[in-house]
């Protein structure tokens, strides 16, 4: 095992433990920018240099950006702990244990002939350079071409949800008086 | 629990316990932004399970080098044209000049064949699973999509309260 891949490992827990921990929310907006960074940098050892990328900018980049904006809109840089808080650390230590109950009957780690690898992977590699004339990358043609659809999907997603925020976040300039005391029903 | 099932496990529990973080982040703080950021890392760790389950042992990213893509092409076309000659062959004891076109044939069969060779030397190389790899490039995407609109919301919650702690909003929910 690399050691590489295990002070990465360690670098990701410490930074997702300081997350919770920290009380100040600027603080926390960047450790998670420092956490997608580090998931990133995993990644990229998995073989996942597409998802690396992806992650990076996105993760790292835009969620930041749209965390730190929100945080200077709403003005409120502190987080109060709830009081009683053994509930919820008993919560996700079952919850871990069973999860962790479960992964003893997962293949292991890199296996070449884990259920994953059997089907329909290896044709996507073999057929893929001449399916699309000569095109290398692999993720990216199964992403634009055997797999369109979902892709499709995707950005229909993503123009709803900005469609979405546009309308959360519009204020008229002459319904912003009249609608105050009603406006309450949407986030009950 | 032998060592080697550790090495072999190991990754399923670190995502496991990135996933129990997140988990706990928005059971245990009442402030919205902080919600939103445990939800974050809670499907950061997702991402990983899915990259962690397409890795293959001595297996490199699944983009094929530009040689062997040459290779295969130019194989590609040589298999169409060898197959072109067969045919030609056939018809050569009917038509006449259809021998001249059959040579032509065997010819770039030939050179088809060097050209699969090279394809199979360079076909040791074992890639990793794509499939995992795209199924997350679409997640990330969703994903930031959904933050985008929980921030949002997040947003509005608190030009309507004032406030962005949970239990405020729901104090001021029953005191209305």
């Amino acid at each position: 095992m690399n050691i590489i891949v295990f002070a990465l490992l360690a670098l990701l827990a410490i930074t997702a433990v300081a997350i919770a921990r920290l009380r100040e929310l600027w603080a926390a907006i960047m450790f998670t920018g420092i956490y997608s960074f580090l998931s990133a940098s995993w990644m990229m050892i998995l073989d996942a240099p597409d998802v690396a990328f992806t992650e990076a900018a996105v993760g790292a980049g835009i969620s930041t950006v749209l965390m730190l904006s929100t945080m200077a809109l709403t003005g409120q840089g502190e987080d109060i702990p709830r009081k009683s808080s053994w509930m919820p650390i008993l919560i996700v230590v079952v919850t871990g244990a069973t999860l962790v109950y479960g992964t003893l009957d997962m293949p292991a780690l890199g296996a070449p002939d884990a259920p994953v690898q059997l089907y329909p992977s290896p044709s996507y590699v073999e057929r893929s350079v001449e399916d699309m004339h000569g095109l290398p990358n692999v993720v990216t043609a199964l992403l634009a071409s055997y797999r369109g659809y979902d892709t499709l999907g995707e950005t229909t997603v993503v123009l709803t949800a900005g469609i979405a925020v546009l309308l959360i976040l519009r204020r008229d300039p002459k319904e912003a008086s009249a609608t105050e005391p009603s406006a309450g029903d949407e986030p009950a | 629990m032998t060592l080697e099932t550790i090495a072999g496990l190991y990754n399923y529990w670190m995502v496991i316990f990135l996933m129990m973080t997140g988990f706990y982040i928005v059971l245990a703080r009442k402030n919205l932004i902080k919600s939103v950021i445990g939800l974050n890392i809670f499907q950061t760790s997702v991402f990983l399970l899915y990259i962690t389950m397409g890795k293959v042992n001595n297996g490199t990213a699944p983009i094929i080098p530009p040689a062997i893509v040459e290779a295969q092409k130019s194989a590609h076309e040589s298999h169409a044209g060898a197959a072109a000659g067969g045919v030609a062959e056939h018809g050569a004891g009917v038509a006449e000049h259809g021998a001249g076109v059959a040579e032509h044939g065997a010819v770039v069969a030939e050179h088809g064949a060097g050209a699969a060779e090279a394809v199979h030397a360079a076909g040791d190389i074992v890639y990793s699973n794509p499939l995992p790899s795209v199924l997350m490039l679409t997640a990330i995407v969703v994903g930031i999509a959904t933050t985008a609109l929980a921030l949002a919301l997040v947003v509005r919650i608190r030009e309507d309260y004032g406030t962005v702690d949970e239990e405020r909003i729901l104090e001021l929910d029953r005191g209305e």
